[in-house]
Formats: structure tokens, sequence, C-alpha cells
């Protein structure tokens, strides 16, 4: 095979770089076959998503055999239907519909930052919305709505904040990610502070939301959250293009015709309304944002971050992780415990590896 | 490569075709980073269809005139044209589809294929509701078959050679179908055979048609491939016109501070500067 006069030349002449040419086993593969693989492993994600959340759906108090659960999906009446349709199905969807957005949300920010520690949860936007959060309820109002907006005011806020902070003529990827740690410590520290002061009950109620759980999720939350995520997942579709342009450095999207700043920031309000809208109705569960683009990335062996595959990984992970919540521990603890443990420690084997890269 | 068809824009001022009007031009252009002034007041243009080489010192200002060129910086003041038209006020699609740039810095995406990361030149070309056309794969393929990359196209881009990735990056901004190119110092970091095949690939482009604005810091290599030179020193030009007018060993002592003497290129008999020893303490 002739790869070019480029490795023709070069080979001879002993200055090559170690990862010199393609070697001539490797025919040139059919450009189908590529694309093949990542269909496959993108359905296959799906897929098993899916099958774990028919299987969730018959786990409980009261087991369900996958052909009950079909059956009543199906519309069959009986107690099976009002235990799926009526309990097990709203958290079951949460999680899936929920953990999409915050997989996408990573998978736009770690685009953005081209780093896979750029996570809407590492650079402090679900801080914020807790913390929008609490102050919403420490103020006395009780209803989820207040609570909800709290925390989309938090969040944004948040994002605005870190954004306008990492700012010098444009934002790069790691200043982004080092101010929004800075100021995810100092909201730490606050929230803290707002739930000592609080009275007793208040900081319970607070604490509870701040764990992450998908046991408050009834239809009449999801329905609305859904409808908002969708129309951002409409927005994420329209925005992959110049998000694909991004990756290429600044000065080859803006020669490819791409308005990179007003691109970036329209990226940036997206991500963080697809965290704000879950950490609104969830409170905050971290770390899905951050794992579930590497593990599409891995799975689906795209170029960059692929955003549909990281979309579905997440709300693979969040159902999982839901499903662990629920039913592997003596007594259900908040799914956002779950993936603090799960998270955390992939985030300390990530933290390793940056470290071992940058040395 | 085909030439590109007229904007159907009514009224526009001066079109490629017109005799006369440079492609690209900068008039009185103030250019300058945040803090930072290059040229108080450039004046500069290029020709239709010629192979221009802006060559000086490092830190003269040509790869920031060159971004002006590429609308990647706005002039403080003055202005930089494009066919007549004001550059900052063509939409910037617009001005892909007639400009494209060979950045000195860009970075594929982790796992990228050759034939995807070409195809991503087509941006220009796409909207939302006009995806990925007939058109597009033309474009793609032609650029592939043009740097000799069709091999490779399924090929990871992080497991090429420079000269290799370097070829990827032209065909990328050659799927951009551009009547203009420039290149901002292409052959940096390439070993002497790499450098020359790609010159040999620009030279072929500007036979076809294509306007090329490289720089280059190789005074032999753009007094071989140039047909317009740009001399610039201190964020200014110092002299303009074809490599064998300009290219003296006065003007090379006086632009870049080296006792020379210029004779005929052996091969093409084009200028060719040979430095004079220096003496030690210089």
């Amino acid at each position: 095979m002739t790869a070019g006069t480029g490795t023709g030349t070069g080979t001879g002449s002993g200055t090559g770089t170690p990862t010199r040419g393609a070697p001539p086993a490797r025919a040139p593969r059919p450009r189908s076959a590529l694309r093949r693989r990542r269909v496959t492993a993108t359905a296959a994600i799906a897929l098993v998503a899916l099958v774990v959340g028919l299987v969730a759906l018959g786990l409980g108090d009261y087991p369900l055999s996958p052909i009950e659960v079909l059956r009543a999906l199906g519309g069959t009446q009986g107690p099976a239907s009002t235990i799926v349709l009526g309990w097990r199905l709203p958290r079951v969807l949460a999680a899936l519909v929920f953990g999409a957005a915050l997989g996408a949300s990573g998978a736009v920010f770690q685009s953005l930052t081209r780093n896979p520690l750029g996570s809407p949860d590492v650079i402090g936007f679900s801080t914020g919305a807790y913390t929008g959060a609490i102050v919403v309820i420490v103020s006395g109002a009780t209803s989820t709505v207040g609570t909800a907006a709290g925390a989309l005011v938090g969040g944004l806020g948040t994002a605005l904040v870190v954004y306008l902070l990492a700012w010098r003529g444009g934002v790069q990827g790691l200043r982004l990610i080092i101010v929004g740690i800075g100021v995810t410590a100092v909201l730490h520290s606050v929230n803290s502070w707002l739930l000592l002061r609080a009275q007793a009950e208040v900081a319970l109620t607070a604490s509870f939301w701040g764990a992450g759980t998908l046991a408050l999720v009834s239809w009449s939350e999801l329905v609305p959250a859904a409808a908002l995520l969708a129309l951002l997942g409409v927005a994420v579709a329209v925005l992959s293009r110049p998000l694909r342009q991004l990756e290429l450095g600044d000065d080859a999207a803006r020669s490819h015709g791409l308005r990179t700043e007003p691109a970036r920031l329209a990226l940036v309000v997206v991500g963080v309304a697809l965290t704000a809208v879950v950490t609104a109705s969830t409170g905050p569960i971290v770390f899905v944002a951050l794992a579930a683009p590497q593990l599409a990335r891995r799975l689906v062996r795209s170029a960059g971050v692929p955003l549909g595959a990281a979309a579905l990984a997440g709300a693979l992970l969040l159902l999982v992780a839901d499903v662990v919540a629920q039913h592997v521990t003596t007594s259900p603890v908040p799914v956002g415990l779950v993936t603090l443990v799960i998270g955390g420690a992939y985030l300390v084997s990530l933290l390793v590896e940056e470290s071992r890269r940058s040395s | 490569m085909t030439t590109p068809q007229p904007p159907a824009t009514p009224g526009q001022p001066a079109t490629p075709g017109q005799p006369g009007t440079p492609r690209l031009a900068a008039r009185a252009a103030h250019l300058a980073y945040d803090r930072r002034t290059v040229s108080r007041s450039i004046d500069a243009s290029v020709r239709d269809g010629s192979f221009t080489v802006i060559v000086g010192p490092n830190a003269c200002g040509k790869s920031t005139l060159l971004r002006a060129f590429a609308r990647l910086l706005k002039p403080r003041s003055g202005s930089v044209l494009l066919d007549g038209r004001e550059l900052a006020g063509v939409p910037a699609k617009e001005a892909a589809r007639t400009v494209g740039l060979l950045p000195q810095s860009s970075t594929a995406p982790e796992g990228i294929t050759v034939g995807e990361l070409v195809a991503r030149g087509r941006y220009p070309h796409q909207g939302l509701f006009r995806q990925w056309s007939e058109a597009d794969r033309e474009a793609v393929d032609g650029a592939l078959a043009e740097t000799d990359l069709v091999d490779l196209v399924d090929v990871p881009v992080d497991e090429l050679s420079g000269g290799q990735r370097q070829r990827v990056w032209v065909a990328t901004a050659l799927a951009q179908q551009t009547s203009v190119l420039l290149l901002d110092e292409p052959t940096t970091f390439l070993d002497i055979a790499h450098q020359y095949d790609l010159l040999d690939l620009f030279a072929g482009l500007h036979e076809r048609g294509t306007t090329v604005v490289a720089v280059l810091h190789d005074l032999a290599q753009a007094a071989r491939y140039a047909t317009d030179l740009i001399v610039m020193r201190d964020g200014e030009v110092v002299a303009t016109g074809a490599p064998a007018d300009v290219l003296t060993a006065e003007l090379v002592e006086r632009v870049f501070d080296l006792p020379c003497v210029v004779v005929p290129d052996p091969v093409t008999g084009t200028p060719l500067v040979v430095p004079r020893r220096r003496r030690p303490s210089a």
C-alpha cells in the first residue's frame, strides 16, 4: 500500500516519529465498518438501558416478572398495572430522562473544555443549584416549585459567575475548570453555613433534598421537566455541529465560518440548563455527567465525546444507580449517595491519570 | 478544484473577475492584540491569482497580517477588504466559502479519522436543514485525492506522522472549496522533503486558479514559489513585488540584519540568499 508521498519519503530518512505512517498490514477499512461499529455500540447501550428498565419495573416489595411488566405496560388492568404505571414507571422514566440529560450536559462541557474533568458537577453548577434550593427552603417556602426555581436560579447564577471569572477575551477549558472548582469550594462552605443556621427541621428537609433522590418524583413532576429537557435536547442537537467545529480549535472553527464565542455561550447555557432542570427536580445527583461521556466514548470509539451515546450512557448509569439505591442495600438510600460512591472512585482514578499525563 | 461561482449578491461593488481589485487588502489597518499593537497602519494587498508570500523577521507582524486576512483579527481602525468589501461585514459562513485557512495550530479530537476531520471543512457549506450532501462527499473525496490521503481515510489522525497530519489539515481547508487559501507557516516542524511536498501541492493549487497567501520563514522557498512577495519589518510593509525584483542583498541586510549575497538558485534561477560569515561578536 502506498500511503502517500509523505510516508514514502519519510520512512527511509530515519527522522520519523514513533507513530509514523500506517503499517502495511492495515488495509483501508471500508467507511461503513467504522460507522457500523459506532451505531452498534450506541444501540447496545440503549438496549441494555431498556432491559434494565424492564427489570427495574418488576423489582420491589411486590415482585413482577418481565412478562407481567410488559402486560401491564400493554394496558392490561389489575394490581400490576397500578404498581407499574402508577408507582414504578415514573421513577424508572425519571432515571432514564434525567440520566440522559446529565450525560448530554457532561458531554457538552467535556467537549467544550477538552477535558474529561470538565463536567457541570465538578465546575460547580450542581452545588450552586443546591445553594439556590437551600436559600428557598430556609426562607420558609415549602413548595417543590419554589425549590426547583431556587435550584434553577442557583445553577444558572453559578454558571454565570464561573463563566465571567474565567473570561479573558474568550473562555478556555482549563481555566473554566479551575475557576469552577474554586467556586464549588466556596459554595460548599456557604451551603454548610446556611444549614447550620437553619432550624433543625428545615435543615433536615434541605439535606434530604441535597442528597439527590428520585424517590419524590411522580408523574406531575416528571412531565413538565421531561418536556423542558426534550426542548433542550433539540437545542443540543442543533448545536452539535458548532460543538464539533469548536473541537478543532478556535482558529480552525472560525476559518470555517463559525462565530465561536456566541456558539460557546449558547452551548454553556444549554449545558447548564440541562443540569439545572434535573437538579431542580431531584437535588444534586453528581458524577453521572462526569462518568457517562467517558464511558460512552470508550464504548463507541467515536471522534471526541459522542453526544447521543453519552446521553444513553447517562440514562443507563442513573438507572443502575437507582436500582442499587433501592434494592441492594437493606433500606433504600438516595441515589445521589450511590452515584457519589461510584463516581468518587472514578474521579480519583481520573485525577491520577490526569496528573500522570501532565507530569 | 473547481473555480468558485461568483456570489449572486446584487450590487456587490467588485467581483474577483474585475481586473485590478485585489482579493484581499489591508487599508491603513491598525492591527493589535489586547495590549500589544503590531501594525499601526498597514497597507498590503493580494492580487487575484497570485501566490503571495509574506516574509520578515520573527515578530514582524506577518502572521498578524494573515490573521487579519483570515478574519481572526479585526482591525482597530482602517479596513480589511475581501474583493473590495469590508471583511468584517461579510457574513462568517460566506467569508468562509471564499477564504480558507491552514491555521498554525489546531487540535484534532481524540480518535477522529482522516475522513471525518476533512469532512468538517464542509461546515460553511452546510446549514441547519442542509446537512450532508452529494456535493460535500465530492468535495471531501477531491480534497483527499489532492493530498494523497485516499488510502488513509479511515485511519485515526492520532496515528499519522507529522507530515501526514499536516496534509490532513490541508485537505480540510481544501474541502472548504475556497478560491483564496491562507497558509500560516505551513511547513514548520516538517522535514525538508515534506516541506517541498507540501509547497508543490500549493503550487499545483495555484496553477489551477487558487489565490494562495502564505507566511514562510525560508527565503529560498519564498523566492521559488511566490509570484508576489510582501516583505515586512516592525509591523510595516518594507517592499512588495516579484521575488526577483525585491529580494536583493541590500534589502535582506536591511530587514533581517543579515549580511549576505544573493545568487541565482541553481535549479530555478530565482534569488537565493546566502549569508556571509558573520563576525564572532555579532
